[in-house]
């Protein structure tokens, strides 16, 4: 069954895959893979050569800085939270955004639930992997909050201060 | 004091209708045990040895009238009746129940209060010191930079899930009644080379199993750039600071194992790309925020002596609970939550209500939590102090005590919380029950004595002048001493002076370290001062000369 997602607020069926699964599955469909980092730092310029999309699985340890200059080639990246205390993805993101000008999905993996939603969308991202029985609901927690004492990505601002 | 707008309050109210639907998933059994513990972590609510515990926030210590009655209903409808007040000037409920939280929050945010971020590896209260606003040597008052820092940190998107806790007190004078330089971070108000105010910035400090002094980042920061200086050091931190280990997980250690020089280069490299966004501070927006802190109506009256004619008692009270103002005729005044056979910082429903009145009266409604577990009313006129003396006697809450040895910080300790190895509470009562004549504890003057029941030192134990901390021997309590800490401007770390002692020998050990002092002590020394000059080895040798009688 594919994997469904919340993406820009909205329950959509993900087209992406993880290059261990769809080589796993045996396929040979090279658009919408997502790399893991360690293998993407290796084969960069091979995977750069493909036609289809391409995206990053970026780990907390990881440093954004090594992918900076592969930004224009790549469509997403997904950001891994491997515990629920893990806070390292929202720098990444925030860094992303605001200090590379990335425009592609920023997608949030794994430990990344409804209650951590709100802030991870001001922090600039725009796609949600949640367990199914969450889908529906989640998108709701977008909204948890009205007001805001910072100005964010969500608001297409850089910066975090709001001057009332 | 700062009063809430329509942002304030929405986000507030929205933040009890979250917590709420929390708290039924988690009841319901939709969220497991673990993933609700992050969750109400970041709102203040423990789980401890007997009940929950709820830690309710009160920005830099400020209190109006009408929020400490409603402290009060809270504890009298909700609780068993107390409070407790904490060295981060908050107040803490240790019998809510699980299911009642949502209400409680709800109760308190219709006085602009919450418990956000009281809790968990988040940017937590910042506090201040609590005679801002009123001492008379402070450069600028300090509470209007610690609101905007309040703003800035609360619900701030990307430094909820710190690698820890995150600390930041804020001071305007020269003394340090903050205990800054034990804090993640410390902004000190500064005068810059051109003779204008600004901020120096010192990270790394801390207590727990690892007690550090912070050091100085910046020397001075041009006050403009404040939040954007604070975001670097966060950032820096939130990416690198350990996440492997929860006792190295504090910035404190980033710091030290990468060394102030290196820890400094990279904060000012971070800076460096964000301090021309919008976290630049504008003077609108900083007189906005300062407009909340004007000074009240006070009246032009003149400085008297109101204890001229009054008896011992008031006297006494006068010299200890009260501090100089910087308004002519004014005196600020300490409520001792140090009262004998009471819990070091335990305030009762009715004394909550009887303060929030005599607030009203005596101080322009408002009431301060300080960082040494008591409360203080900031601008009381002189002549009223007697009156106002008269009512806290009545409500023991005038115990004549103030920088004295029975001023004790503690933590809960054994009785309440579950990381405890000793009763500190019990430990306070026995240290009451022996130094109880006034005349032997003013005599002794300025001592700090600070006592936490475990390694994770709420209780502030490594710069009490004396400090005492809970170990655990096979299954007793023991007690380990140390000497020479301060939490000032000249902060240090205590001394072990030795094997640790049994409880029933603790005020029997103490005792014989006053002995020392005072057999020792120079003309104007403090027992600080004495330590410092003499050295712990007196000290030691007197406690472990010969067996202490149990």
């Amino acid at each position: 069954m594919p994997r469904r997602l919340l993406r820009d607020g909205r329950v959509a069926v993900d087209e992406w895959r993880y290059l261990d699964d769809a080589a796993d599955a045996g396929e040979s469909n090279r658009d919408a893979l997502i790399i893991p980092f360690e293998r993407w730092l290796r084969e960069r310029e091979s995977w750069s050569r493909c036609e289809g999309r391409l995206g990053v699985l970026l780990g907390p340890a990881q440093a954004v800085l090594d992918l900076v200059a592969d930004l224009p080639r790549l469509s997403l990246i997904a950001v891994q939270f491997p515990s629920p205390g893990e806070g390292r993805g929202y720098s990444h993101a925030r860094q992303l955004r605001e200090r590379w000008n990335f425009t592609g999905e920023l997608r949030a993996v794994g430990c990344a639930r409804r209650d951590q939603l709100f802030f991870l969308a001001r922090c600039g991202f725009t796609a949600f992997e949640l367990p199914e029985a969450e889908i529906e609901s989640a998108s709701a927690a977008l909204t948890t909050f009205s007001a805001e004492y910072q100005v964010s990505n969500d608001a297409g601002l850089t910066g975090t201060l709001r001057h009332r | 004091m700062y009063r809430y707008d329509a942002i304030d309050k929405t986000l507030v109210d929205e933040r009890v209708t979250q917590f709420r639907d929390q708290t039924r998933r988690f009841l319901s059994g939709e969220l497991s045990e673990e993933e609700f513990r992050h969750l109400r972590l970041r709102n203040g609510l423990y789980i401890q040895r007997h009940a929950p515990m709820l830690r309710v926030a009160i920005p830099y210590g400020l209190l109006s009238s009408t929020q400490l009655r409603m402290l009060g209903s809270i504890a009298h409808r909700y609780d068993r009746g107390y409070g407790h007040v904490t060295t981060r000037q908050n107040i803490q409920y240790n019998w809510p129940k699980l299911e009642q939280v949502p209400d409680i929050l709800a109760e308190l945010a219709t006085v602009e209060m919450h418990a956000i971020q009281t809790s968990g590896n988040c940017i937590r209260n910042v506090t201040s010191d609590h005679l801002a606003g009123v001492t008379p040597n402070e450069l600028e008052d300090p509470r209007p930079w610690c609101e905007i820092i309040r703003q800035w940190s609360t619900f701030h998107p990307e430094f909820s899930y710190l690698p820890r806790k995150f600390k930041i007190a804020v001071t305007g004078a020269p003394q340090d009644r903050a205990a800054s330089l034990l804090h993640d971070v410390g902004v000190h108000i500064v005068r810059g080379p051109g003779g204008e105010l600004g901020f120096e910035i010192l990270a790394g400090g801390g207590l727990g199993r690892t007690p550090i002094i912070g050091q100085v980042v910046r020397e001075f920061l041009p006050r403009e750039h404040l939040l954007s200086y604070l975001e670097a050091i966060l950032r820096v931190y939130n990416l690198e600071g350990r996440r492997d280990n929860l006792t190295k997980a504090r910035i404190k250690i980033l710091v030290r194992s990468l060394g102030i020089d290196e820890f400094r280069r990279r904060v000012e490299a971070e800076w460096a790309q964000i301090k021309h966004t919008a976290l630049l501070l504008q003077d609108s927006e900083i007189a906005r925020v300062r407009q909340f802190f004007t000074p009240p109506a006070y009246r032009s009256l003149a400085d008297s002596d109101p204890t001229a004619g009054r008896h011992t008692a008031f006297r006494a009270w006068y010299r200890y609970n009260t501090h100089a103002h910087k308004i002519p005729g004014y005196r600020a005044v300490f409520i001792s939550l140090k009262k004998a056979a009471v819990a070091p910082g335990d305030v009762t429903d009715s004394q909550m209500e009887l303060l929030a009145n005599l607030a009203d009266r005596h101080s322009f409604g408002e009431i301060r939590v300080t960082h040494t577990q008591n409360l203080l009313f900031a601008d009381v006129e002189q002549s009223a102090t007697f009156e106002l003396w008269q009512a806290l006697d009545r409500a023991g809450l005038a115990t004549p005590n103030i920088g004295t040895l029975t001023d004790m910080i503690c933590c809960p300790g054994l009785d309440y919380c579950s990381l405890a190895n000793a009763g500190s509470i019990e430990v306070a009562k026995l240290i009451n029950e022996r130094f109880d004549d006034y005349d032997y504890l003013y005599d002794l003057g300025e001592i700090d004595l600070k006592m936490s029941g475990c390694m994770n030192a709420c209780g502030h134990h490594h710069i009490g002048h004396i400090g005492i901390l809970g170990v655990d021997k096979g299954g007793e309590e023991w007690y380990q001493i140390t000497i020479g800490g301060s939490a000032g401007a000249d902060a240090s770390l205590g001394t072990v002076i030795g094997p640790s002692v049994a409880k029933s020998e603790v005020a029997d050990t103490i005792a014989r370290l006053l002995t020392v002092f005072v057999q020792r002590r120079g003309p104007e020394e403090r027992f600080l001062d004495t330590v410092r000059r003499i050295g712990v080895k007196p000290f030691k040798e007197s406690v472990y000369a010969t067996p202490v009688a149990a």
